[in-house]
């Protein structure tokens, strides 16, 4: 069973939508007992990341995560300020991240971006920077729908899964062992975003 | 009816949907309620819902039925603190405030709140630019007296929005060819086009529209 774990923080409906569509089943749960029976965990985020980092910690499940994610491994994936609080900090907030994967979340540079604009929102490409079997079968043509203003910077290169490029170039999705995390909206990306949950449902 | 119309939308490879209550009263609104949860359902691309959200309470509930966005005109006028204590709470980038504008007799454009039927006196230049202060993440720019009458985009008028913000500014009203569409961004600078009846009445009209803005060299999905 895939738990959506549910903190109080986005659109946790249309993921269950997309994932009744790719014919799995999945259940929305802030339940610390539900969490530790869960498979695979989802978990998603529309934010701020002060205020994501405190819901966990309100509903108690930091603790939870912790054994599932780094104890029990179970596959994990985190979508948008999901993959951001999954680093160790942000510069969004004072709050210390999960700290799964070596790394932090920043803004984006405007120096760098110049006359793009912030939020970085709409439809953009990932380019593939290691093979894995999340991104299996998506094309280089494939496009993902991005809403964010912060993105993150892995420590280690090799946690980096794809690339994505707005002004210059940041690591649209990450995979740690079993952690993996993308800044897009895959329930928002339509097929491209079904075929990748589908994976992430296959993947042992 | 509309969650028929998402089904074709969602084959068509459609970028974003895009649904308004224009009822004059609120008596169908549990209606309205139901048409969103239905469609959110299917609807596996961002969802805006808008019409009659005063209420940062209303717009909890439009995000519980499965909207992503949500979209304020005549309230954001009438209390502009509205779109601040939406962007607290849900973020900027769920934050769209829409824009009905028209063309004065003197030259000059003026904002209409009430479906278009108010004048406000303000401008679309510095509404815009408040409303970016304010904390909208989009703006949906409906260009009132060009809608229906099917001779594209108002230019002027999206072009002294755009270069007015730096937040994406969405184009709407009057589309009747592709062509429209490819101007909205090459001449308007539109950050995306949006169209009601030409994608409706069309079939497979996503995929044309796109085609044809793709062979005029504009990177679309």
């Amino acid at each position: 069973m895939i738990i959506i774990v549910n903190y109080n923080m986005g659109n946790v409906g249309s993921i269950l939508n997309m994932l009744k569509k790719v014919g799995a089943e999945g259940i929305i749960s802030s339940d610390p007992e539900v969490i530790l029976r869960a498979e695979k965990l989802i978990l998603p985020g529309v934010g701020a990341f002060d205020q994501g980092v405190a819901n966990l910690e309100n509903l108690g499940l930091i603790p939870i995560l912790n054994e599932k994610v780094l104890v029990q491994a179970t596959p994990i994936i985190g979508i948008c300020l999901g993959m951001q609080l999954m680093t160790e900090s942000s510069e969004e907030g004072k709050n210390s991240g999960l700290g799964w994967v070596k790394g932090r979340t920043v803004r984006f540079d405007r120096q760098r971006t110049k006359q793009l604009k912030i939020p970085h929102m709409g439809w953009d490409v990932i380019i593939p920077r290691k093979e894995s079997d999340l991104m299996d079968g998506l094309s280089h043509d494939a496009r993902f729908y991005f809403v964010h203003s912060y993105h993150v910077l892995c420590e280690n290169t090799a946690d980096v899964l794809t690339t994505t490029t707005y002004g210059y170039e940041f690591a649209s999705s990450f995979q740690h062992g079993n952690i993996f995390g993308v800044q897009f909206h895959p329930e928002k990306s339509h097929k491209y975003g079904m075929k990748l949950l589908k994976n992430f449902v296959e993947y042992l | 009816m509309p969650a028929t119309a998402v089904d074709f939308f969602n084959k068509w490879a459609v970028d974003e949907i895009v649904v308004l209550d224009v009822s004059r009263t609120q008596q169908k609104r549990e209606k309205f309620y139901e048409v969103i949860s239905k469609l959110s359902e299917k609807c596996f691309v961002p969802l805006t819902v808008g019409g009659w959200i005063t209420s940062t309470d209303e717009v909890r509930s439009l995000l519980r039925m499965g909207a992503d966005k949500v979209s304020i005109n005549t309230a954001a006028i009438e209390r502009p603190a509205l779109i601040t204590e939406c962007a607290r709470i849900f973020g900027n980038q769920c934050v769209v405030v829409s824009m009905d504008a028209k063309k004065q007799a003197g030259g000059e454009y003026e904002v209409y709140s009430d479906r278009g039927r108010t004048p406000t006196g303000l401008s679309p230049i510095s509404w815009a630019a408040t409303v970016q202060e304010l904390g909208a993440g989009e703006i949906f720019l409906n260009c009132i007296d060009h809608d229906g009458f099917r001779k594209g985009y108002d230019l002027e008028l999206l072009r002294q929005v755009v270069d007015a913000v730096e937040i994406p500014v969405i184009a709407m009203g009057g589309v009747f060819t592709w062509d429209h569409l490819v101007e909205g961004v090459t001449i308007g600078g539109a950050d995306a086009v949006a169209a009601a009846n030409i994608l409706h009445y069309t079939e497979h009209s996503t995929k044309k529209a796109k085609n044809y803005m793709r062979e005029h060299g504009i990177d679309v999905r």
